[in-house]
């Protein structure tokens, strides 16, 4: 049977990428304009060979992973994830200070890090071939003005010069390790990720979707605040609360053709656009041993409505309430969030915009090897996977009842070799199944990618 | 390090070896109504590219011209993967008629065509009251509609003589005002400044380029070289337009879209040697089903070749039939009456569900919701076949239904 032309072309938007103007890396799938052959062996098998086959290549992957992580269960630790650093203070948790840290001698540090990955992904038998991105290159610069201010900031160059952002600048000054106030671009506390999204720090190529296209990491607002650490009973309990500028009306007024808290992101920290400042914060508890646990808020108005003193609209507001888990069990490491979206729309502006959407993420990440290779210590071979799933519009059709959909579901097994800390190499195959509001036969999604991303 | 290289070798050679076989496999091209008629020269098929990502990926938004008045964002947004539409995209159109006969279009006042969502900041139309018919209407699939194009005028009023010759059904041409910009092929018949309109529920548009560029007007808000004027609210004010320079969009791109959708396959029929869709053919053609619903058409001299002198089986005849008072809803676009609706083509009908989220909404505004409803619905010049059908046993209606499902 000849192979049909499929014409449908979407941008899969994955983790740094759907929606957001300053992270992301969209890669299209185009249709091309012949219809495709595919691998004669494929084609012989017929369908039920083709499913065949799937199945028990998926079988033999996912046996091997299975298999590589338990014969090693015994044999190797995780990576520093039950350290004593809460993840409000992943900024500073950065090895560009830690190491000029030694000796308590550091006045200015600069570091950064860079990522880069390969993609080959296929929609519905439809693909744009390979191709190589160089997503990242951050620099930070560090200083500590004194004994209680310090300086942070972070400019971020994507795809080379495609996209140049001042994504942090921020001044601590510390009362107490209880009270420090927080003032400059910062990054709101939404989540796990917003704050803590370095990529060597992950172990896929791609960002959680929830976290990029829900939650709008990267994040960075204009505002000041209060945050703080306090020691109860023997844990970390982690405070933050921060004014800021605060989204946009791009929020719906956007290409995405769904509700976006990503596309509502500003440009520029010049003003807000309805002079209503968000409101952030998050509370958390970190477990030396266990880990942390985190529950996060952040909401205000996000569009223009007055202008000059004149009333252009009804103020509308939108709020995310977030809960997250980063947990060590035995060698086992869990980093997860799952967030909940409000948006007040307008009345008549169409159903595709979801009022309520919610997504979520679970990575497990679990060591199964750990040696020394080429005179460098302890290289540990993770076993991935992650499982995440968003609803973007989570409501029925006035006309029919129907549930609207606007889903993604997504599977990422994925292995990581990381010669230190700081370095990583990463593969990971993916899958996810796309729907669109009407709930339509999924768009298949799949592909490989390879990646590679280290501080420096 | 040899305790590493092991791992790494076997992982790197099952991710390669595996890459093919762990990716989704594109549908049968019989299961989808999108993709190009086989055939288009390479620069055609740049042009059918640019109208494609037009149609399938260009959102509008506030900032591009979207409104300030409109019904969707996209084309796509109608027209999921080419195929029918789901009600809560649905058209109103509307018009103030004297039994069945047009009085007054109330284009001062919004019409033909509702705009029932606005963009921040503006107030959606509601039905003026002078409009006393009030007409739903589903968004059609957009596939194969070249090969309708290309049919002479001339086979459209033979088919309306023939049908008055046999008697079973009386089918009309609607005659159109051509807009400024139509030029007309070799074959297109004048009456009176007016040509055969073929395209929409009531074939009120002559050919493609004018439906589209209908559509970008009526239905997203979206101005153009051929149209250069937003809707409007007439019930707030005259002057709400938005404040984007129009056209909102050049010629090149409406022209790209026009020629996507000519250029779009004609959708595949599926089983077609399986012994119950056999039969359920001759039941529809025994119950005269194809007396409206055309099984063979021709094409006429095309000026994309590919469509000339081409047989196709679209299940059309492209006439105004009377439906009968249970579809009349007093709304006219034209010259038709109120129940008069051009007959839909039946191709692709059994992949209506994968453009309409799983389930069907047949007839003008989706109200069957399955094809034996869809079929007991017809009245009028129809109703002796939907009689006929209620008349067949189960094993024929469900051959009949099967047949339908696989056109």
């Amino acid at each position: 049977m000849k192979k049909g032309f499929m014409s449908v072309r979407r941008k899969i938007e994955t983790q740094s990428s759907m929606g957001s103007s300053r992270h992301s890396s969209f890669y299209s799938l185009k249709g091309p304009l012949t219809q495709q052959s595919k691998a004669g062996v494929v084609l012989t098998l017929g369908d039920h060979g083709v499913a065949w086959r799937n199945n028990l290549n998926i079988f033999i992957t996912t046996s091997l992973i299975v298999t590589l992580f338990f014969i090693n269960l015994n044999r190797t630790a995780a990576q520093g994830v039950t350290d004593s650093i809460a993840n409000k203070d992943a900024i500073f948790a950065r090895p560009f200070i830690l190491a000029g840290s030694i000796g308590k001698q550091t006045t200015t540090a600069i570091g950064g890090y860079l990522e880069g990955n390969t993609n080959y992904f296929v929609e519905d038998g439809v693909g744009d071939g390979f191709s190589m991105e160089m997503r990242r290159f951050n620099i930070f610069l560090y200083s500590s003005i004194s004994s209680r201010i310090r300086f942070l900031s972070e400019l971020e160059f994507e795809h080379g010069t495609e996209e140049i952002a001042l994504e942090t600048a921020l001044l601590d000054f510390e009362f107490h390790p209880a009270l420090i106030f927080r003032v400059g671009i910062l990054l709101p506390p939404i989540g796990y990720f917003n704050q803590n999204h370095d990529s060597p720090k992950w172990e896929f190529v791609d960002r959680p979707l929830v976290s990029t296209t829900l939650i709008p990491s990267t994040l960075s607002e204009v505002g000041f605040g209060l945050h703080g650490n306090l020691a109860v009973s023997g844990n970390i309990f982690t405070y933050e609360a921060y004014l800021t500028n605060g989204l946009n009306d791009n929020v719906i007024a956007n290409p995405e053709n769904r509700t976006s808290l990503a596309s509502g992101k500003g440009v520029s920290f010049e003003e807000d656009n309805n002079g209503s400042p968000n409101f952030s914060s998050r509370v958390a508890l970190k477990n030396r041993r266990f880990g942390e646990l985190g529950l996060s808020f952040y909401g205000g108005a996000y569009n223009t409505f007055e202008s000059d003193g004149l009333k252009l609209d009804q103020k509308r507001g939108l709020s995310i309430w977030a809960l997250d888990a980063n947990f060590q069990i035995g060698q086992l490491k869990l980093v997860g969030e799952t967030a909940w979206i409000h948006v007040d729309i307008p009345d008549n502006f169409g159903q595709q915009f979801g009022s309520k959407q919610w997504g979520m993420h679970l990575d497990l990440i679990y060591p199964i090897l750990k040696t020394n290779l080429l005179n460098l210590e302890e290289v540990t071979l993770n076993a991935n996977i992650r499982i995440e799933r968003i609803d973007y519009n989570i409501d029925d059709f006035e006309e029919t009842g129907g549930n609207i959909h606007d889903d993604i579901t997504a599977v990422v097994p994925g292995l990581s070799l990381r010669f230190s800390k700081n370095t990583l190499v990463r593969a990971n195959y993916r899958y996810h199944w796309e729907r669109d509001l009407f709930g339509n036969p999924a768009a298949k999604v799949a592909g490989f990618q390879f990646g590679f991303a280290s501080y420096f | 390090m040899g305790k590493v290289l092991p791992y790494l070798s076997l992982v790197f050679a099952i991710w390669v070896s595996s890459c093919d076989s762990l990716l989704p496999e594109e549908p049968e091209s019989e299961e989808l109504l999108d993709g190009p008629v086989e055939g288009l020269s390479p620069e055609q098929e740049r042009t059918f590219l640019a109208g494609d990502i037009a149609f399938t990926d260009e959102i509008f938004t506030p900032a591009t011209g979207l409104g300030p008045i409109f019904i969707a964002s996209s084309c796509a947004g109608c027209h999921a993967g080419d195929g029918k539409g789901h009600p809560s995209n649905a058209l109103t159109r509307f018009s103030q008629t004297d039994n069945g006969v047009l009085v007054d279009k109330l284009l001062d006042k919004g019409g033909p065509q509702l705009q029932h969502r606005s963009v921040p900041g503006f107030t959606a139309e509601t039905i003026p009251k002078e409009a006393n018919g009030v007409s739903i209407v589903v968004a059609p699939a957009v596939t194969g509609l070249g090969f309708l194009a290309a049919v002479r005028d001339q086979t459209l009023l033979d088919l309306v003589g023939q049908q008055r010759q046999e008697g079973l059904v009386s089918g009309e041409v609607q005659w159109v005002d051509a807009p400024d910009f139509f030029q007309p092929q070799t074959w297109q018949i004048q009456n009176e400044g007016r040509y055969i309109g073929r395209f929409g529920k009531k074939a009120a548009a002559i050919n493609i380029l004018q439906q589209v560029v209908g559509a970008y007007k009526q239905d997203m808000g979206i101005t153009s070289d051929f149209d250069t004027e937003d809707p409007i609210n007439f019930g707030v004010s005259s002057d709400q337009i938005d404040p984007i320079v129009d056209p909102e969009l050049p010629a090149s791109t409406v022209n790209n879209v026009a020629f996507y959708i000519r250029t779009l396959k004609q959708p595949i029929p599926r089983n077609q040697g399986n012994p119950d869709v056999i039969s359920g053919k001759a039941i529809f053609e025994e119950i005269n089903c194809s007396a409206c619903h055309v099984s063979s058409l021709t094409t006429g001299v095309s000026d994309i070749p590919l469509f000339s002198e081409v047989e196709f089986a679209p299940y059309t005849d492209l006439l105004l039939h009377d439906m009968g008072p249970e579809l009349d809803d007093q709304h006219v676009d034209g010259n038709e009456k109120s129940f008069e609706w051009r007959t839909p083509p039946l191709w692709g009908l059994g992949l209506a569900p994968n453009s309409q989220g799983g389930d069907f909404f047949l007839m003008h505004d989706g109200r069957a919701q399955s094809i034996e409803e869809a079929i007991t619905m017809h009245s009028g010049e129809a109703k002796t076949m939907a009689e006929a059908y209620s008349g067949l046993n189960q094993n024929e209606k469900d051959q009949l239904i099967k047949f339908l499902e696989n056109l």
